[in-house]
């Protein structure tokens, strides 16, 4: 027997004799006996728990935890310990989607409150439950913009856009039939002209940009959403939402839409996921919104509770005329971004910000110092930045790498791409410094 | 569970915090950010303490019902226990402070769940490969249907618009299709609750993609025609894709590449133990066929697993090789459906899942659950319309009450009604009104990790408001009595959005 299955054999055989069967094999007599199988399950024999710590615990040996100076979409900032210990109450861990109001109202209250700081964050006056992740947050965007225009095939996206976000955009799009194409940058931002320009064909949907960009600049988007708009077309902006202390705002941008990755909001490296996507826009577009949505309402007693609602924009009612496939959302993590956002607060994410971004100046003067490396652009950055070196860039990264440093992201053969955090300490930065000096490379 | 009518933003004080920062590595740069680039005025997040914090959430939780509060028939959501030792695993700082950019070969154990999980996960469903991106069940939908479209356009065969669904699908199917840019033709179902082989046929053509087909169906019923199904449609030239949603009652028996399925996903938040997460993360990996292996996503993890040094079979590898993210032939692949590989997070869970299971009680899962299915089917069919009588698998669907206490004056109790009388016992509810093929479905899921002292009881209980809707629907009416809440106003949710904070407090 197994713990996870608690039936003894005269619970089986009772069972059985109740539903007016011999064996178990009846149950699958309605089964054209060819697939049954009858082969061995190539699978490991089972593990005790003790067993299974061990050999977890021999596969983690064969990471290396590295000291993290790597972005491109996914930061290592600190993040309290309050947060998993309440995420992993099994009232919140173990639940299914809130479709029962009554047992769920702790799910749909922190959606409420999640959707509330998006709203918060990005100035725009509607927010979705959470998508998968940033990258198919702009995908769902770019789809959402050729929905809500009129018989226009093309979305611009910036070439400044992470990688990523590009190629998933990219692929959503290929099987849509939505054409995608680039917007030039000029000294490492999305070019206004470039934008005007391709805007006259008068096919534009939707326009995707980055608040900050893969090279770590603060793209300054003054006059594009006149441009967007007077285009008959959307404007996205994709944000690191960590940034919207700070930054300018997608709403303050004039942005209909801004979608991003939570990740940025405390939560765990974990190899790329599970983080969150977020989406928010104006009101306008609430119903061509995809996704869980969260509303207040009374009972039948007058109480003040929460549903999901607008669900008739959604696949279980719609089927094939749904604003998206989109079933469910990254719920545990909208939970995780509500409480770093709720125990950091404004001054706190600011902070961070500020740190981040001292730290990252600090290292970008320095590296430039050496005389190896050139800054690629002389825009203003928090805390990404991306530099020339002047020898093989894989080759220097490589040599850190072997001192136990993730140098930030080879982005080309001599360029670096680094991302500092507030989580950095000064010895870990001048660690890298040291390293890069004594590196003949 | 107590009602708490509280939201963070009612204990917000100017001033408050709830963190601490390490200190300053460098001095503040306060030029970094010119003003043209600042926001007016800082974001109205909440200002509050810690101890705010861990009481206002502790105290939503305790209006929660998880699956370690209680049984879960929710019929096609597989909502089986969740061990533990997976969350242990999952916590690991080795895994959780891995960043998805770093050398390759500084990954080597993330890489070897990637491989290891693909071997079992083939192992039990007959396919080749498997790739773990998609995020989600939907998400692996979309991402099958996209390595359907991407094999037709890679032969050169790009007329292929057409998809098949059966009317008795998820609603993510057809929604999946649609996001694909397929055209969605649904084929009936026969009087045995099964596709109709007749209806089928004269949908196949040279627009065929291929078919969508969940098997055993949203009814819990095996698809008995699927031999010939999948020959009709290979025939036509399609693609059959399987909808692993109702894999449950099939691991340790029945592998749906045996039946002739090309591509298929997994939830492994169904299945394979991951929890919900009250909506997420889950996973959805896509398993496919040896020859549509160019057709997957990137990135996906290559390299041989080394056998020998342990003599271990799949997953249980100590020993391997260098494992990288494979090269990707642009003209083939489906291409990149999520920013990294899928949730990771989540498919370290499943893995302990498997290990914990192994060969030796593999075969028990898929049986336990059919007999915990058709154990309640039996004993509540004297008191629920039991429209398909036949054996099921892992769920089955009952068409409302037999007697639902309408009289002269009085309206007969609904599912509905019987949904909301359970939670007063302290069950979840079924999946009510799905599938759409009944007006009154109510589709029960007990998975193998219920005990048959926990059926009985749930049995009993639907026994029981099956007794007050004969003598007095009204209990049932204004069920439930004994939740935070009663019955919300949906109709007014929807019509008056109020969506956030400031819309709140705008009222």
């Amino acid at each position: 027997m197994h713990p996870y299955i608690p039936h003894t054999p005269d619970d089986i055989r009772k069972m059985l004799d109740t539903v007016g069967m011999k064996s178990l094999d009846d149950l699958y007599a309605d089964v054209p006996q060819e697939y049954i199988y009858k082969g061995d399950y190539d699978l490991p024999d089972a593990m005790s728990e003790d067993e299974i710590r061990r050999f977890f615990a021999d596969l983690a040996a064969r990471n290396v935890k590295m000291t993290c100076f790597a972005g491109q979409g996914w930061y290592d900032h600190c993040s309290p310990s309050v947060i998993p210990y309440l995420t992993q109450r099994s009232e919140f861990l173990t639940a299914y989607t809130p479709y029962q109001p009554e047992i769920s109202q702790g799910t749909l209250r922190y959606i409420f409150e999640f959707q509330s700081m998006v709203c918060a964050l990005t100035g725009l006056e509607v927010s979705n439950a959470s998508m998968y992740d940033g990258p198919t947050a702009a995908a769902e965007a770019v789809r959402m913009a050729v929905a809500s225009t009129r018989k226009k095939d093309v979305v611009l996206i910036a070439s400044t856009l992470l990688p990523q976000v590009k190629e998933v955009v990219r692929t959503y799009a290929s099987y849509s039939g939505t054409v995608i194409e680039e917007i030039a940058a000029s000294d490492g931002q999305t070019s206004l002209d470039a934008l005007t320009a391709a805007l006259a064909s008068g096919r534009v949907a939707g326009v995707l940009v980055p608040n900050v960009n893969a090279y770590g600049i603060i793209e300054d988007h003054t006059g594009f959403a006149e441009a967007v708009h007077a285009a008959g077309a959307l404007l996205i902006e994709y944000c690191d939402p960590s940034t919207l202390a700070v930054l300018k705002s997608p709403a303050e941008w004039g942005a209909d839409v801004a979608v991003g990755d939570g990740q940025s909001l405390g939560i765990p490296l974990c190899y790329g996921g599970p983080s969150l996507g977020f989406m928010a826009c104006k009101k306008d577009y609430l119903r061509k919104l995809p996704g869980r949505i969260v509303g207040a309402t009374t009972d039948r007693d007058g109480k003040r509770c929460f549903v999901l609602t607008l669900q008739a924009r959604e696949q279980h009612i719609r089927r094939d005329k749904a604003t998206s496939n989109i079933c469910s959302n990254q719920s545990l993590m909208a939970l995780w971004v509500t409480i770093y956002l709720s125990l950091l607060g404004p001054k706190g994410l600011a902070e961070v910000n500020e740190r981040s971004s001292a730290s990252a100046h600090y290292l970008c003067d320095q590296l430039v110092a050496t005389g190896r490396f050139t800054p690629v652009s002389s825009k203003p950055f928090l805390k990404e930045f991306a530099l020339d070196y002047q020898g093989d860039a894989r080759a220097l990264h490589k040599a850190l790498a072997d001192k136990g440093i993730l140098a930030g992201v080879v982005t080309g053969d001599h360029r670096i791409t680094f991302a500092v955090t507030e989580k950095r300490t000064r010895e870990e930065i001048d660690c890298l410094i040291n390293y890069v000096k004594e590196a003949a490379l | 569970m107590r009602y708490y009518d509280h939201l963070i933003f009612d204990y917000s004080k100017s001033g408050r915090c709830g963190y601490t920062l390490p200190k300053a590595a460098a001095p503040e740069v306060s030029t970094a950010v010119p003003e043209g680039l600042r926001r007016a005025s800082a974001p109205a997040l909440p200002e509050v303490s810690e101890v705010d914090v861990v009481r206002h959430y502790t105290n939503l939780s305790q209006m929660n019902f998880g699956v370690d509060t209680g049984f879960y028939p929710l019929g096609s959501c597989t909502m089986k226990y969740n061990p533990k030792i997976n969350e242990e695993v999952a916590a690991l700082p080795a895994f959780a402070a891995i960043h998805p950019l770093q050398p390759v070969e500084t990954v080597q154990g993330v890489q070897a769940v990637y491989a290891g999980m693909e071997q079992m996960l083939s192992a039990i469903t007959g396919m080749a490969y498997f790739t773990f991106n998609p995020c989600a069940g939907a998400h692996g939908e979309l991402t099958g249907l996209m390595i359907m479209r991407a094999w037709h356009r890679s032969r050169g065969d790009m007329g292929r618009t057409k998809v098949i669904v059966p009317d008795s699908a998820h609603g993510t199917n057809p929604a999946s299709a649609a996001v694909c840019g397929l055209d969605v033709v649904v084929v009936k179902s026969n009087a045995d609750g099964l596709v109709d082989v007749e209806d089928l046929k004269p949908l196949l053509g040279p627009d065929l993609a291929g078919i969508m087909m969940t098997n055993p169906n949203t009814l819990g019923l095996f698809e008995r025609d699927i031999k010939q199904i999948a020959a009709l449609v290979h025939e036509a030239g399609g693609l059959l894709y399987y909808d692993g949603a109702n894999m449950n009652p099939l691991i340790g028996k029945v592998r749906p590449g045996d039946m002739g399925f090309d591509i298929m996903h997994l939830n492994l938040h169904k299945s394979f133990s991951t929890p919900h997460g009250g909506g997420g993360p889950g996973s959805g990996p896509v398993g496919v066929a040896a020859f549509l292996k160019d057709c997957l996503p990137y990135p996906h993890t290559e390299g041989q697993q080394d056998n020998e040094t342990t003599g271990s079979s799949a997953g249980c590898t100590q020993r391997v090789d260098l494992l990288t993210c494979g090269p990707f032939d642009p003209q083939k692949t489906a291409g990149r459906v999520s920013a990294h590989m899928g949730n990771f997070g989540v498919i370290l869970r499943a893995y302990a899942w498997l290990l914990t299971i192994g060969r030796q009680h593999v075969r028990e899962v898929g049986p336990i659950a059919t007999l915990n299915a058709n154990y309640i089917k039996e004993l509540l069919r004297d008191a629920y319309k039991l429209p398909i009588p036949s054996v099921c698998k892992h769920e089955f669907v009952f068409d409302g009450l037999i007697n639902d206490g309408a009289r002269e004056g009085k309206e007969g109790a609904t599912t509905l009604d019987v949904a909301k009388r359970l939670l007063d016992f302290g069950f979840h509810a079924p999946t009510i009104y799905f599938p759409l093929l009944f007006h009154q479905a109510l589709m029960i899921e007990p998975t193998e990790t219920e005990s048959k002292e926990t059926l009985d009881a749930f049995i009993d209980v639907m026994h029981r408001i099956a007794a007050e809707a004969a003598e007095d629907p009204d209990i049932l009416h204004a069920a439930p009595h004994a939740c935070p809440i009663s019955r919300p106003d949906d109709t007014t949710a929807a019509k008056h959005p109020v969506i956030n904070w400031a819309d709140l407090q705008a009222e």
